[in-house]
């Protein structure tokens, strides 16, 4: 029997973050947690083929760190990226098509939920292969500092991600280059089906590792948007003022299986238990506790789920993509020819 | 006016002269700055171009490949040393499942335009794991162009269509090629990827050939054409884009074709052109379609085992005999 890992207890100290903010956050919050949910029943129905990796229950960190972002900065993401592509302005109905195979989704139906990217929205694209997108995230922000922009540079990725060479040569490179890049560890616990701490040498997977390449270990409660857009703004800061590279492990957990095949049944009840009870959306008490008004919270919740009630009925009716499209964007010119 | 150079200086010549011409590009990888290159191949362009241009790595071929790539797709055309091209295996999952197919997976949104040069195939007695020719597996995979030079002329001209074109081109240089020296005229030198090059014109058989192999089929062709034999030699130059129409209007005019690769036998780049010419002009034919590759075996050490294993002129010579006959 694994032994349960438990939430450690949440932050009394209420951090200076204004309410516009705060409002913000939770909007973040309940557009992607309604958007995961949608998506999960698109699943059931058979609508959304193939696979899928929610960000149930994982929604604070995408929702921190997005908030936290300029608009020309970019964000990397993995297979699980729903979350951080809408977290960046992204519009449901385009990446719900692209969930369905449309041809209006952002990849025009040819990413699918694995490879969500909107480029004018500064989502570089999302990688399936674990660990794979945390060299090429350093290659834009090698490029934003080469070319003396600003810009910073997020890149997400799970637990499992820290025990593949890609991680610690990633990791190295953005130290050694004092590249502008924010990596984000989204800790759930779980490698896939695997307790992630019976197959890491440490026990902060990614933390514990950044101290080895020069950044400082910052382990954070990635369920509370304050916090995680707290350190996010901190991390961004220091990377747009050339301080270099930064890492935070936010401890979290999926609500669900690690994908649409899993109900998530190997782990300890008790262990689930503590972990719904500190569900990001208990952020709500908070915004009541600073004093926001409830028809302002409750405003935004009406107004996401009209949002993806729309973006599900447009992408429902929007048309697969034209055969042709198997054929299109090869090469840079759009085409496909390998001969002359 | 042209001067004679080596393969090894074309190659800091090629990068000068896109890196003078273009100041988005910018050049990393694993001692290519202070120390020039393991080959000497890129000496000078620190000096020319500073350390943020022409930059250093750790042993760190993941990272490397990364770095190139998310450049790429944010404003720099990035070119990549891989010291050898066995070390591409390190970094295959850059290469072939990232580099390659994220065009296509966004649509469209990304464009890559990145280069990855780097020293391939036999001939130095560096044993199985430094040796190999490796062009075929990047020949397979939708994304990626595919180019090996075969003079210090071709070094410049289709590196600099790399370098300009949009897309993730490899560029294999063939390491037993560095000494070799070739004449390069004055000034700005650029081909175009895809075509091929008819380096001797014949009429009894066409030889294709690719890198290193292409002074060998040439050496034979001498040969040949004592025996009264007229061999056509064709230097494929790229294999993506692969310039079929050339190889096929020679087999056409010649009815004969021998292929000579470099790689071991099995899917190498040979096969794809006998089955291109076996589909689309076999009513031409009038001889064996012939492959000479090395055997299907890692490359020894011993220099007399792996000159016995890497296409010889003689085996050229043998292949071209049995295709006329």
């Amino acid at each position: 029997m694994v032994e349960a890992r438990l939430p450690a207890p949440p932050s009394e100290d209420l951090l200076d973050i204004e309410d516009k903010t705060r409002l913000e956050l939770y909007r973040q919050v309940v557009r992607l947690r309604r958007f995961e949910e949608r998506a999960y029943r698109l699943f059931m129905d058979g609508l959304v083929k193939g696979t899928s990796h929610l960000s149930l229950g994982m929604e604070a960190i995408a929702a921190g760190v997005g908030t936290a972002m300029r608009a020309d900065d970019y964000t990397f993401c993995t297979y699980r990226g729903h979350a951080h592509t809408l977290a960046r302005g992204v519009p449901m109905e385009g990446v719900m098509a692209e969930l369905l195979g449309r041809e209006t989704g952002v990849c025009g139906g040819k990413g699918g939920s694995m490879h969500l990217t909107s480029v004018e929205h500064g989502v570089m694209g999302s990688y399936a292969i674990i660990g794979a997108h945390l060299p090429i995230a350093n290659g834009a922000a090698w490029s934003a500092k080469a070319r003396g922009t600003d810009q910073v540079t997020a890149a997400f990725f799970g637990d499992g991600a820290t025990n593949i060479g890609a991680f610690h040569e990633a990791l190295n490179l953005a130290k050694v280059w004092e590249l502008p890049i924010v990596f984000v560890c989204e800790n759930n616990l779980w490698m896939e089906y695997t307790p992630i701490s019976s197959v890491t040498a440490v026990e902060h997977p990614a933390a514990d590792r950044a101290s080895a390449y020069g950044m400082e270990s910052i382990v954070i409660d990635g369920n509370d948007p304050d916090i995680v857009y707290d350190h996010a703004v901190r991390a961004f800061d220091k990377a747009r003022s050339g301080g270099g590279p930064s890492m935070i492990e936010a401890m979290t957990y999926r609500h669900g299986g690690h994908s649409r095949a899993d109900p998530g049944t190997y782990r300890p009840e008790e262990e689930v238990e503590a972990w719904l009870a500190r569900d990001p959306l208990n952020y709500r008490d908070r915004l009541l506790a600073v004093g926001i008004d409830e028809s302002e919270i409750a405003t935004i919740e009406d107004e996401t789920d009209a949002a993806v009630d729309h973006a599900t009925e447009v992408a429902k009716a929007a048309s697969p993509p034209p055969l042709e499209a198997a054929f299109t964007n090869v090469w840079a010119d759009g085409g496909w020819s390998w001969r002359n | 006016m042209a001067e004679l150079i080596t393969y090894r200086e074309a190659v800091a010549r090629a990068i000068a002269q896109e890196m003078r011409r273009d100041d988005d590009v910018y050049f990393i990888g694993e001692d290519i700055a202070a120390a020039g290159g393991v080959f000497k191949a890129t000496k000078g362009l620190l000096d020319e171009f500073g350390p943020d241009r022409v930059r250093d790595t750790p042993i760190s071929e993941e990272a490397i490949l990364g770095a190139a790539m998310g450049a790429s797709m944010t404003g720099l055309r990035p070119i990549a040393e891989i010291m050898f091209s066995d070390f591409l295996a390190t970094c295959w999952d850059i290469v072939s499942v990232e580099m390659a197919k994220t065009q296509y997976m966004t649509d469209g949104q990304v464009s890559l335009p990145l280069v990855i040069r780097t020293a391939n195939g036999g001939g130095l007695r560096f044993g199985a794991q430094h040796s190999q020719a490796v062009e075929n597996w990047a020949m397979m995979i939708p994304g990626l162009k595919v180019v090996a030079p075969s003079n210090p002329h071709d070094v410049i001209g289709l590196f600099a269509a790399a370098v300009r074109d949009d897309n993730p081109v490899m560029f294999f240089e063939q390491k037993s090629l560095y000494p070799t020296k070739g004449m390069v005229e004055d000034g700005e030198i650029v081909e175009e990827l895809g075509t091929a090059t008819i380096r001797r014109s014949g009429t009894d058989v066409t030889v294709v050939a690719l890198a290193s192999m292409v002074s060998r089929a040439e050496e034979a062709a001498d040969e040949l054409a004592e025996q009264g034999i007229s061999a056509e030699v064709i230097d494929l130059r790229s294999l993506v884009p692969l310039d079929t129409r050339t190889v096929i209007e020679s087999v056409v005019k010649t009815s004969r074709l021998v292929t000579v690769e470099e790689n071991p036998r099995l899917c190498g780049w040979g096969a794809e052109v006998v089955s291109i010419v076996a589909e689309e002009c076999i009513w031409h034919i009038d001889g064996p379609l012939t492959r000479i590759t090395t055997p299907h075996v890692p490359l020894p050490s011993s220099d007399t085992l792996e000159d016995e294993v890497l296409p010889s002129v003689q085996r050229i010579v043998d292949g071209c005999i049995k295709a006329v006959s």
